[in-house]
């Protein structure tokens, strides 16, 4: 395996877990499922491709341009569809990433079904990395604070939280745009590592992917969104030598992990130096307690 | 004129399908409580055993209609038995359950591709082509077929739902699982039954839409119309879903005749938002702030 090869690995790792990272923050810590995020990466990539290509605005404004996009679309939809309870929120944001593709299709400025290629190769791995980790600074100070502190809340007790006095569908809505701004960049990095768009590459097996990866990552922890993020782009790539049964294998995983280990990887848990010791002394104390509960 | 009717035809015939599919669907739906995604690769597999009973083992019609409805009933068991059983019995939330079934859904169109193969496979004709005529109105002989069997299947659909015990006990757990599970009602054998149900409409669904079109791994996504149709009627109607679906299918052919077929997908997402907006509890759905 050659450095060329794990690079590209490690980009498209890089590019899920941003786009994950969003959703986590929407799933696992404001308890909302979406199945539109291939559409808000979608308007992210077009919008900042759209920014280097046809007005020649630099990479990096240009990709905050294709996020901030996507976060004021999605402010439209959550606008609509919030006070959705439950499966209906779902199926609604399902319904908006199949109709942002289907547009796309149809829209020629940006070469339609057929795609839009000759797009800069702006994305590096370095540009990726240091996108991700301000991202994830960003989102571990966020819920740490007292909006973090509002939107668990809200996942855990919806009309409880009302009661005490949380705003639920502000916090909803910043959650949503938020995600959607991190989907749009992660959007905006796709087209410019590929160096091609088609609405093709936003389909909801898109969404699922990303929504995968968050829950097998573990709900409620940016951790397990990262080590998930990574492993899930990497596996399929490394079982390319069993090309037609790697997404078989891929699917069974799935089925497996929900029905053996729920929380995911990290369920609701994070990596930090604390965890890590008190780990290793529950390991030489022999006491494990696994306490299942409600995400 | 005679255009309109002939579209308002096709559009029946296709919505009668999208039906038989959005049936299954919502049928889980009201048991269950969420929305299951590998309904599209029971279609699938109902398609292929269809097609293969048809070229492969050169039966009738009839013996591989049967076949394929049956195939897809235990495929959507086992289906139920594996992937859904497990979380049931630990009371998990709705959200492993949808990632369960799109696990499988994945899983079941995967194997297809790789056992099978990812090509577009053609039924051999069953029904002849030239269309049946009256006055100016053409109408396929294929769409009469699925039409009617879409209509029979229904039909015994709500005999069963309506007209027997196993009936009485299905819709009371749609009403109350917890409660009818304390006036005796074996509520996995209630699952179990639905499951069973809903795969044998999707397998007659996936060998009549393989007829009209042709046999691939990715049919199955399919449902998602099938799926907006049953939004679209009211999630857990099942009068609903048949009404969605017939709805569906007419506006769909609607407008590939007068518009275009590319805009034929956008006008049926665009629906399932404006629906969701404006009613989400869909035509017949009733109001369950709590059910959601």
């Amino acid at each position: 395996m050659d450095w060329f090869y794990v690079k590209g690995i490690l980009i498209l790792s890089g590019i899920n877990l941003l786009a994950v990272l969003g959703l986590s923050l929407l799933t696992g810590f404001t308890g909302l499922f979406s199945f539109g995020h291939a559409g808000f990466m979608a308007i992210g990539a077009y919008f900042t491709a759209t920014m280097t290509v046809k007005f020649g605005m630099p990479f990096i404004p240009a990709l905050l341009i294709g996020g901030l996009a996507a976060a004021m679309v999605s402010l439209i939809i959550g606008k609509l569809t919030l006070n959705l309870k439950g499966d209906y929120f779902c199926i609604a944001t399902l319904g908006f990433g199949e109709a942002i593709r289907l547009i796309l299709d149809n829209v020629q400025y940006f070469g339609g079904a057929r795609g839009w290629p000759g797009i800069p190769l702006d994305t590096t791995l370095i540009n990726v990395v240091v996108i991700n980790i301000i991202a994830i600074v960003i989102l571990i100070n966020l819920i740490k604070s007292r909006h973090g502190r509002n939107m668990m809340a809200v996942r855990e007790e919806e009309l409880a939280s009302q009661i005490i006095g949380i705003n639920v569908f502000k916090y909803k809505m910043i959650a949503l745009a938020i995600s959607a701004a991190y989907a749009g960049i992660a959007g905006g990095f796709l087209g410019h590592y590929t160096g091609f768009l088609q609405p093709k590459m936003f389909q909801l097996i898109k969404s699922t992917e990303l929504t995968i990866i968050v829950i097998f990552g573990g709900l409620g922890s940016i951790s397990g969104s990262v080590i998930g993020a990574v492993l899930l782009t990497a596996l399929p790539e490394l079982l390319r030598t069993f090309a037609k049964w790697r997404l078989v294998v891929y699917g069974a995983t799935v089925i497996f992990i929900m029905i053996s280990r729920p929380k995911g990887l990290m369920g609701g848990k994070e990596i930090t130096i604390s965890n890590i010791k008190k780990f290793f002394s529950r390991i030489f104390n022999k006491n494990k307690s696994y306490n299942e509960g409600e995400i | 004129m005679s255009a309109f009717f002939q579209q308002l035809i096709n559009g029946l015939s296709i919505g009668s399908v999208y039906a038989l599919m959005a049936v299954g669907y919502s049928l889980v739906y009201s048991i269950m409580n969420f929305s299951n995604f590998a309904h599209g690769g029971v279609i699938m597999i109902g398609a292929y055993i269809g097609f293969f009973c048809m070229t492969a083992f050169q039966l009738p019609f009839i013996p591989s209609f049967i076949l394929a409805a049956l195939g897809a009933g235990l495929i959507a068991v086992s289906l139920e038995k594996v992937a859904y059983s497990p979380l049931r019995k630990r009371n998990a939330p709705f959200l492993y359950f949808i990632i369960s079934a799109m696990g499988a859904s994945i899983f079941l169109e995967n194997i297809v591709i790789a056992t099978i193969g990812p090509t577009f496979r053609t039924y051999p004709e069953v029904f002849s082509r030239t269309p049946i005529t009256l006055g100016k109105i053409a109408i396929g002989r294929l769409d009469i077929t699925m039409f009617i069997i879409s209509a029979i299947s229904l039909g015994l659909l709500i005999y069963v739902i309506e007209g027997t015990k196993t009936g009485m006990a299905i819709r009371a757990t749609s009403y109350n699982a917890k409660a009818s599970a304390l006036m005796g009602v074996n509520t996995d054998r209630i699952i179990f039954i639905v499951f069973a149900l809903g795969g044998i409409l999707a397998g007659i669904a996936g060998i009549l839409f393989g007829m009209k079109y042709t046999v691939y791994p990715q049919i199955g996504a399919i449902t998602i119309k099938s799926f907006i149709a049953a939004v679209f009627g009211g999630l857990g109607s099942l009068t609903g879903a048949v009404i969605g679906s017939i709805l569906l299918g007419i506006i769909e052919t609607f407008t590939s005749g007068y518009l275009s077929s590319q805009y034929r997908d956008l006008i049926a997402f665009g629906l399932l938002i404006f629906i969701l907006v404006v009613r989400p509890m869909g035509i017949m759905g009733k109001i369950t702030e709590d059910k959601a």
